[in-house]
């Protein structure tokens, strides 16, 4: 169990004295406090969190969380907050009103340019500092602070003209109305698009005979290559093969490139005094808050990036009711969102399952043919629970989930299946510890224990962990091959995964309440393969 | 500059993907065999026919200018060959000169310098041909042909492309425009027609601000040298690109006619086979699908033709008027014969070919399509049920109203009444879907349902059995009988479960092996 904190600051939220929505040197009023995208630091509680990672191997928890991040500037920070399981329902409140602000596509968009630029303003501006000759450094510095006032100013309109309820945007929103209006912001703006348009104008010549190059201004001489292709024009057969090499900028400009630029900069002298005034009066332009919201911001879209595509092949995601009051948990049409991510990318579908609990029920056991899905439903019930409690939105159409104080997964060890002995004995430690730690406000997830022992054996022992179970009040999911398992009690529900009748070769994931029964019938498999008349005749005439 | 010969006014698409079926027709109707008689060993012609078999034209119209085009074709062959020649030696002499693998625009330049040059030598071959031959055609795609390259390739133009091979060598010095880009370096270089630079009168008074600065780089800055060589690749990108796209562009003129030339070659190569094999061929009459025409005489397999070494016997149906045919009767009797003549003389019509029949009339389908039995199956009798109705699945992804579909023992991979309902279920909604269906089926219960209807639109035909067991491999129409004859080949072949060969063997009464026609022909005639 790796429960643990990380240093970053923003993991921890509450930064008092931290940068301020106020513009600097104007005398608007002040806008509404923004400090932070993931914690409500207004309210003056501080977030209960754990960073807990121990189920993330079992769960397929590391894959999602590796495809989230990819390789994101962020990807550490990131990773951190989706381990992070909060304790405190406002969080994850204040999370969800985000994620919903965000189900605005047009204005999701505009989030998703506005971090886009705002990555290639720090890279510009990394540029910088790279490179030797002044009249090149001026012009990465130029573009940068031009691509950051389109950012912020298309930023502003996107979130003004959003309708915004989460208090996380509402804040932000506030902050950047004011900063856009400052005289600060206003000058940057009007300063740069000076400076491009006066050097966008510019067109020179070279000559280059010998050594010798001459640079003067362009003087409207024709285009040699149109009169080429001019020529040959009368054999044009569509498309062919563009034969130009891809020459654009090479970072660090050569001494002969410097050497033209001099003499482009005295044949237009204006041009080029006033760009060396402009980098001097704009050397700092970045807001300091402006980047902490792009930050943050980084954990949203990652996980909106991981779950589009799921959602664009007919998947659900919903906003869970999270709950500590009530263990009548249910969730419908969910999945796991590793193996939807495998699949999707495939092209193949993906098996949705329900489950509820109403009542004293606490406990799925899962039985049923092999490769029928058990595990994976097993991995969904843990998924869905983690993420919740992270404030994503899960997977499915609607659930409402239990805010649990600690998620245990026990999975079968694949390693050292020779030593029989040792892997019960381990197997018990590890599921006693469990047990121990266990309370009833906790998740357990145990998939096929007791494989390693004789059926008696696993009888036994499945039957004394299921009574602690049963006593503890635990939500759990147990996954067995042991049918008797799945009688002990009101608060166990049966679970079967199911076959498709026609084909029982064919995995099907599927769980379902009761038992699994089908026979093979020709016109079955017709129906399968949808060339019944029926059917036939509505692909026909679509 | 086009061919047009495959098209009254596009290009054949030689790149366009292959209708989703290909695979399965070229299997069911045996299709390479007769690609093979049209290559004759040549894989650039195999290729070619398999395409343009493959890819049928919808239109009548479209179908006639083709055969017109053949028709020249067959009559003149020795000039359609020396111009195929002249365009494959035009593509052999473009492999020869050093190609574009270079990442400098002035080598790039040079090749393709040299590449227009030799174009332009092909290029007046063709004119030549042009001038002397013209007259003998008559046919609309190749008398057009003829007319562009005598107007598009005329004197002056020859001069005007020698001037510009001459004026692309151009070592003079080059002189380029640029922009400068949001990093301030140079972009967007361009070659420019070299004038002199004029100084304009206020700075030859001395007045003004200069219109020109210079530097020279020293002799000994190498790093100075290259950077000033790249430059000048910056500013020939363009015109090399220019250039280059020209040479391409004249070979993908080559190319074209190559490619649509080698089809009507491959024509002429089966045509030749044909003749020696004494099968009749002829121009079919295509009509358009609301005529409801089918019919026609002497039709053969011509895979089977091309494969045999006796003459293969036609059959004559009249079948206009009718949307659904089935076909039963005898093993070895001649049904996936027949079906495939069908499916190749429909698929030969509508890429312009003749047809291997003394005549053939028939309207113009959306695509033809083959569902057949495969041995190779595995041997589960769910799995290859399964397997069946999954092929007929992507059948029905792809099929669509005013197609042909040819059927050949489907669905009998179950038992008899449940092979039938979902036949019955099947060929119904493909009827109503206004498809022309052919039926080939050993299961009576399939094949006298739609008996016992009497629909008009109904055509049964039937193998016969003739006296003492001999095969005639012709169909009569005849309504469907109760029972098959596989007993009666399996004793005529002299029963191979009695030896210990095959005791494992399907019953051979249920299976007609599409490839064992032959050989099974061939054995019983040896036996006589």
């Amino acid at each position: 169990m790796a429960d643990g904190t990380s240093q970053d600051p923003d993991l921890l939220g509450g930064q008092p004295g931290s940068a301020s929505g106020e513009p600097p040197s104007t005398s608007a009023p002040p806008a509404p406090h923004f400090t932070s995208l993931l914690f409500d630091e207004s309210s003056g509680k501080a977030a209960v969190r754990r960073e807990d990672r121990s189920s993330a191997s079992d769960l397929n928890l590391d894959q999602i969380v590796k495809t989230v991040t990819g390789v994101r500037e962020e990807r550490d920070f990131i990773a951190a907050l989706l381990y992070q399981q909060l304790g405190d329902i406002d969080t994850v409140h204040y999370r969800h009103e985000v994620y919903r602000d965000l189900e605005d596509q047009s204005l999701l968009e505009r989030i998703q340019q506005f971090a886009d630029l705002m990555s290639k303003v720090r890279s510009h501006l990394g540029q910088v500092e790279k490179m030797q000759y002044l009249h090149q450094r001026e012009g990465w510095f130029l573009d940068a602070a031009s691509i950051y006032c389109d950012a912020v100013r298309a930023l502003a309109d996107g979130l003004s003209s959003a309708r915004l309820d989460s208090r996380a945007l509402r804040a932000f929103s506030a902050f950047l109305t004011g900063y856009v209006a400052s005289a600060t912001f206003e000058s940057l703006v009007a300063d740069t698009r000076d400076r491009q348009d006066a050097l966008a104008q510019i067109r020179y010549c070279i000559r280059i005979r010998g050594g010798r190059v001459d640079v003067s201004r362009y003087e409207d001489q024709a285009d040699y290559s149109a009169e080429v292709l001019k020529t040959f024009e009368r054999f044009k057969q569509g498309a062919v093969k563009d034969y130009r090499l891809n020459y654009r900028t090479w970072p660090g400009m050569n001494h002969v490139g410097a050497q033209i630029l001099q003499l482009v900069a005295r044949l237009f002298p204006d041009e080029f005094s006033a760009l060396d005034d402009y980098c001097r009066q704009h050397a700092e332009f970045l807001h300091e808050t402006v980047r902490r919201f792009e930050r943050e911001l980084q954990f949203y879209l990652a996980y909106l990036d991981y779950i589009g595509p799921l959602r664009a092949a007919g998947l659900s995601f919903c906003y869970p009711d999270v709950t500590a009051a009530s263990k009548e948990i249910f969730a419908n049409d969910t999945f796991d969102l590793a193996l939807a991510k495998k699949l999707v990318s495939e092209g193949k579908p993906i098996v949705r399952n329900d489950f509820r609990m109403e009542g004293p029920e606490r406990i799925f056991v899962v039985s049923g043919p092999n490769q029928g899905g058990k595990t994976t439903f097993a991995r969904a019930f843990g998924q869905l629970h983690h993420l919740a409690s992270v404030g994503c939105p899960v997977a499915g159409t609607a659930a409402r989930l239990f805010l649990f104080d600690r998620l245990f997964v026990h999975f079968e060890r694949k390693e050292d299946l020779t030593n029989m002995r040792g892997k019960l004995e381990d197997d018990l430690v590890r599921i006693r510890k469990v047990l121990q730690a266990a309370t009833s406000n906790s998740i357990v997830v145990m998939n096929e224990i007791f494989t390693s022992t004789t059926l008696s054996d696993a009888r036994f022992l499945g039957k004394k962990v299921m009574e602690k179970v049963i006593q503890l009040d635990v939500l759990c999911v147990y996954v067995t091959f042991v049918d008797e398992l799945a009688s002990l009690g009101e608060s166990v529900v049966s679970l079967v995964s199911t076959i498709v009748p026609e084909n029982p070769a064919q995995r099907t994931y599927k769980v379902v309440r009761g038992p699994a029964d089908g026979l093979a019938y020709a016109l079955a498999i017709a129906e399968k393969h949808n060339v019944t008349y029926e059917r036939l005749r509505a692909r026909l005439s679509a | 500059m086009k061919a047009y010969l495959l098209h009254q006014e596009q290009d054949f698409n030689f790149v366009a993907d292959l209708p989703p079926n290909h695979d399965d027709l070229i299997q069911d109707l045996e299709l390479t065999t007769l690609l093979e008689a049209m290559a004759l060993g040549d894989k650039f012609l195999y290729e070619v026919s398999a395409r343009v078999v493959l890819a049928s034209l919808g239109d009548p119209e479209a179908i006639l200018y083709r055969q017109r085009v053949l028709a020249d074709c067959i009559a003149e062959p020795e000039i359609i060959r020396e111009m195929y020649a002249i365009a494959v030696g035009a593509l052999e002499d473009k492999r020869g000169i050093w190609g574009y693998g270079s990442q400098s625009p002035s080598l790039i330049l040079s090749a393709a310098v040299r590449q227009l040059e030799a174009a332009v030598i092909r290029l007046k071959q063709l004119r030549k041909i042009a001038d002397d031959r013209a007259e003998r055609f008559h046919s609309a795609g190749l008398t057009t042909l003829f007319r562009t390259l005598q107007r598009e390739l005329d004197d002056e133009y020859f001069m005007t492309m020698g001037y510009h091979l001459k004026q692309l060598r151009f070592r003079n010095g080059e002189l380029l425009s640029a922009e400068l880009d949001r990093d301030n370096s140079g972009i967007g270089f361009v070659l420019r027609s070299s004038g002199s630079v004029k100084r304009n009168w206020k700075e030859r008074l001395g007045m003004g601000s200069r219109s020109s600065y210079s530097f020279t780089i020293p002799p000994r800055d190498d790093a100075g040298a290259n950077a000033l060589s790249d430059l000048t690749s910056r500013g020939i990108n363009l015109v090399a690109n220019a250039a280059a796209q020209s040479a391409d562009h004249i070979w993908s003129y080559f190319t074209m006619l190559r490619g649509e030339l080698g089809f009507y070659v491959s024509c002429l190569n089966l045509c030749n086979r044909l003749a020696v094999k004494e099968v009749p061929i002829s121009f079919p009459a295509p009509s358009s699908w609301s005529q409801r025409v089918l019919s026609f005489s002497g039709l053969r397999d011509i895979c089977l033709a091309l494969r045999a070494e006796q003459r293969v016997v036609g059959n004559d149906i009249e079948a206009n008027g009718k949307s659904l045919i089935i076909i039963t009767g005898a093993n070895s009797g001649g049904k996936s014969t027949f079906l495939r003549s069908v499916g190749l003389a429909q698929l030969m019509m509508q890429c312009g070919m003749f047809v291997a029949a003394e005549a053939y009339s028939a309207r113009v389908c959306g695509g033809v399509f083959t569902h057949f039995i495969r041995e190779e199956d595995s041997t589960m009798t769910s799995g290859r049920l399964d397997e069946e109705l999954s092929r007929m699945s992507s059948i029905a992804d792809q099929i669509r109203s005013h197609c042909l579909m040819l059927f050949n023992e489907s669905f009998a991979a179950t038992n008899e009444r449940e092979g039938s309902e979902i036949g019955r279920q099947v060929v119904r909604a493909l009827l109503e879907a206004e498809i022309t269906v052919f039926f080939v089926t050993h299961q009576f219960d399939f094949a006298n349902g739609f008996h016992s209807q009497r629909a008009e639109s109904t055509l049964f035909l039937r193998a016969e059995r003739q006296s003492e067991g001999q095969r005639r491999y012709k169909l009569a129409v005849a309504e469907p009988l109760p029972t098959s004859f596989g007993e009666d080949v399996y004793y005529q072949l002299g029963g191979w479960l009695d030896s210990d060969e095959d005791p494992d063997s399907p019953s051979g009464s249920a299976r007609e092996a599409s490839a064992s026609n032959l050989d099974t022909s061939g054995r019983v005639r040896q036996a006589e």
